[in-house]
């Protein structure tokens, strides 16, 4: 690593109405540096990058990135042009990937005169074979993008960026869509391309892959950098103190002795249109006093295995049974009744109706209560008096029980939830990636609640493709892998992860 | 039964197909352009009949036929442009701001008609395409008659389907318009224009409509009239998902209605005693419904259809 400044930000601040997403950040990187940006959802991690990258305008501030020999020059903001032209690429959460052109098209589009009668692919080919062999991103070029693995995807999204000579690649959150071990092979092919003088900053909140990968980092929070370190001085606690501004309750749990069954899928197959709808013939079994962690790669059939919980989807074979008794025609109504809570994965659509008031949400699972209705009509005064004593309870904060629900923050349309499925006392909760875009505080809550339930005797399904959450939260976990279920045996991440992959572990 | 094999075998009826299906061809191509971009043409009905009548009154004002196809392109592009300020940048429903150009477009043609002819009671006419007579190969048996006995339009329709294969499959603009049909983040990134994309290829396409309208006026028939274009812009819509967005099968699916159509007339006139004419006048329309129900349950829409994209908000 040499000493050069390839990149200094100075002072960057952007609003976006009344909402500070930006304070007056400054930040450098050297030439061959790996530069962590840590901090929770909203901290203002993806704004600062789009600001380096043209996608906005800042308010304030300026951004230096160094030619090719070293000298600092000031880059005109707004322009993802100017950006690609000075050798910043961007590789974005969200791909920016065409799917129905093959790889070679995505990585060549825009790098050649739309007007010519004639395209040189030969060349084109050529160079980016180059490129994958010097830095080990494989990826088929003449495959459909739409039909490449995700993995694959992330690497064309990056040979994109090399293939325009990018000197100083930023990776948002690169590793939340891969296994633990095509996160590792990521990095290490990151790690081979610093040595050839590419300077790389990731966007993160996995504190592991930070430590583990970065040569530098820093933290943000509420648009502000408040810290900075090298990476070798860095201990976990005190950067997630950092993060979070106070230390995070570690959340407790004690060791039970798992009940009676409280529900059993047994040959449970669901034919769905893609793969992320379809079950292969799953048997499982959550127990009272019990949470059951169901690992895996987004898309391998959790949709289907939540809809079946849930009653949104009828299975085509098996059975369901909750507490030992058949659900003999299984609906959202029928599991609601035999006692099943959900957290649907879509909090803002599947959660909650936006129009409806925060009182309205509240009660909305069980209308035909007589504490809520009487003869047919709403009892408005004791639906008010349930949603503030809830409110207060699952500290749910925003402007007011009877505003519209869709006013609440992700995080507080989450505790209303809760509050909706606790209350019930339910004996089995359904968890679909509860933490989900969560803050670390909001998320510690989550996990708290569903511990509580496990204490209290229900049972727990827990999906998450966040392993770190299964690993700390479940007794038991299962992976599931192209609509099919298996038990893991163990809390061994490693093995955890090969399963997540298909590989026989 | 065979009465219809007669008819199937007969040079005539093919022929007739291939005449029927060429304003069918300019205005699916035209149409699969602009929905690979990603927007939605619902004023394709009326840019059909701009384009019957400019180019049908260029002819009639003296600039020769060729500068009538060039007069039909130009209206079709402006309506075009139109609606592509409306749905890009704008981002306004594409169902709204087509149905609107449609409803514009055909007011404003018959409006220029009747406020340049106030007093004509029957349409004047114009000399329109001849038939090329291409020696030797039109004296082919059967070959002859159906393909080399056309008007040039028909040719330049063939032309257009090669051309625009061409295009999107041969050329950077065609990979670029098919991206950014599909996902505009994927051009925007790489620092290609997406409305400029866009916009571009809308008022590509709507030319393309127009030359379908004014093949009506000046090669099907030598006249402009009200209600001539008659819903044929709505059948290329519906052509467009049959054909899955491929110019060959939107060859294909332009021919195979063009058949049907054949097919109805000539019906009418053999069965015409036994089964009222509506029934025959139906029938293209009601095959088509059912080859679409067919072809559209695979249909591999464009997936930033109907999306409208704005800068600086990923």
């Amino acid at each position: 690593m040499t000493d050069s400044t390839v990149l200094r930000l100075n002072g960057l601040s952007k609003r976006f109405g009344p909402v500070v997403a930006n304070d007056d950040v400054s930040l450098t990187l050297a030439k061959g540096e790996v530069l962590a940006l840590l901090g929770e959802n909203g901290a203002g991690k993806t704004t600062l990058m789009n600001m380096l990258f043209g996608h906005y305008l800042p308010d304030a501030g300026s951004v230096e990135v160094a030619d090719e020999n070293g000298v600092l020059h000031s880059l005109p903001l707004g322009h993802p042009q100017a950006a690609l032209a000075a050798g910043v690429g961007m590789v974005h959460q969200h791909f920016a990937l065409a799917e129905n052109i093959n790889a070679l098209d995505n990585i060549t589009l825009g790098s050649e005169p739309l007007l010519a009668l004639r395209r040189n692919r030969q060349a084109a080919r050529a160079k980016i074979e180059g490129i994958i062999e010097h830095s080990g991103l494989k990826a088929p070029l003449n495959t459909p993008v739409g039909r490449l693995s995700v993995g694959e995807r992330q690497r064309v999204e990056i040979l994109k960026a090399l293939y325009r000579d990018a000197r100083i690649l930023v990776l948002d959150e690169p590793t939340a869509v891969l296994t633990p071990q095509e996160a590792d092979t990521l990095f290490e092919n990151i790690k081979a391309m610093t040595r050839e003088g590419l300077s790389v900053i990731f966007i993160s909140h996995k504190l592991r892959e930070v430590l583990a990968f970065s040569d530098r980092i820093a933290v943000l929070r509420h648009g502000r950098k408040v810290g900075e370190m090298a990476t070798a001085d860095a201990d976990e606690k005190a950067i997630a103190r950092m993060m979070v501004g106070a230390d995070t309750p570690k959340v407790a749990r004690t060791d039970m002795v798992p009940g009676a069954p409280v529900l059993n899928l047994s040959g449970i197959s669901v034919s769905g249109r893609s793969k992320r709808d379809t079950l292969k013939g799953i048997d499982l079994t959550v127990k009272a006093h019990e949470i059951l962690g169901i690992a895996g790669i987004s898309g391998n059939g959790q949709s289907a295995l939540a809809n079946v919980i849930s009653g949104l989807a009828a299975p085509s074979a098996g059975h369901i049974q909750v507490d030992g008794t058949k659900v003999a025609k299984p609906g959202p109504a029928a599991m609601v009744k035999a006692g099943i809570g959900r957290i649907p994965e879509d909090r803002h659509h599947e959660g909650i109706v936006g129009a409806m008031s925060v009182a309205e949400n509240m009660v909305i699972e069980r209308l035909d209560d007589p504490e809520v209705q009487s003869r047919g009509l709403l009892r408005r005064d004791a639906i008010r008096d349930n949603a503030e004593r809830l409110a207060q309870a699952y500290d749910v904060r925003g402007p007011g029980v009877a505003a519209s629900s869709r006013l609440l923050s992700g995080g507080n349309i989450q505790k209303l939830i809760l509050a909706r499925v606790f209350e019930r006392s339910p004996r089995l909760i359904l968890a679909n990636q509860p933490t989900r875009g969560l803050d670390m505080g909001a998320a510690a809550e989550v996990g708290r609640r569903l511990l509580e339930a496990r204490e209290r005797g229900a049972g727990v399904v827990l999906i998450s493709e966040d392993l770190d959450e299964i690993l700390g939260l479940a007794d038991r976990i299962m992976v599931i892998r192209d609509g099919n279920l298996v038990e893991a045996g163990s809390h061994d991440r490693e093995k955890i992860g090969l399963m997540m992959a298909g590989e026989p572990a | 039964m065979m009465d219809l094999l007669n008819i199937l075998l007969s040079e005539s009826f093919w022929a007739a197909s291939l005449r029927i299906a060429t304003p069918l061809i300019f205005g699916v191509l035209g149409a699969l352009i602009c929905e690979r971009a990603g927007v939605l043409n619902l004023g394709i009905e009326g840019i059909f009949v701009v384009g019957a009548m400019c180019g049908w009154m260029a002819v009639w004002l003296g600039a020769g036929l060729w500068g009538g196809v060039l007069a039909a392109a130009a209206a079709g592009a402006l309506f075009g442009l139109l609606h592509a300020v409306l749905t890009v940048p704008l981002g306004l429903s594409q169902h709204v701001s087509g149905l609107g150009i449609t409803l514009f477009a055909t007011s404003v043609s018959y409006f220029t008609y009747r406020t340049a002819l106030p007093n004509v009671s029957s349409p004047p006419r114009i000399e329109p395409f001849k038939a090329l007579d291409i020696p030797l190969l039109s004296d082919l048996p059967f070959l002859g008659p159906v393909l080399f006995q056309q008007t040039a339009l028909t040719w330049l329709a063939l032309l257009m389907v090669a051309l625009v294969w061409y295009v999107m499959n041969r050329t950077a603009l065609g990979v670029a318009i098919q991206a950014v049909g599909d996902n505009p983040d994927s051009v925007d990134a790489q620092g290609l224009s997406v409305y400029g994309l866009r916009i571009g290829a809308i008022v590509a396409g709507s030319a393309l409509m127009a030359l379908g309208g004014a093949f009506l006026t000046m090669s099907a028939f030598d006249a402009f009239f009200f209600g001539m274009v008659n819903g044929r812009g709505w059948v290329c819509i519906a052509l467009v998902i049959f054909a899955s967005w491929r110019p060959g099968k939107a060859l294909f699916g332009a021919l195979l209605f063009g058949a049907f159509d054949a097919l109805q007339v000539r019906l009418q006139t053999e069965m015409g005693a036994l089964v009222p004419g509506q029934v025959f006048l139906m029938a293209p329309y009601i095959l088509s419904i059912i080859a679409l129900v067919i072809a559209a349950r695979s249909a591999d829409y464009p997936r930033a259809l109907l999306t409208p994209w704005f800068k600086g908000q990923r």
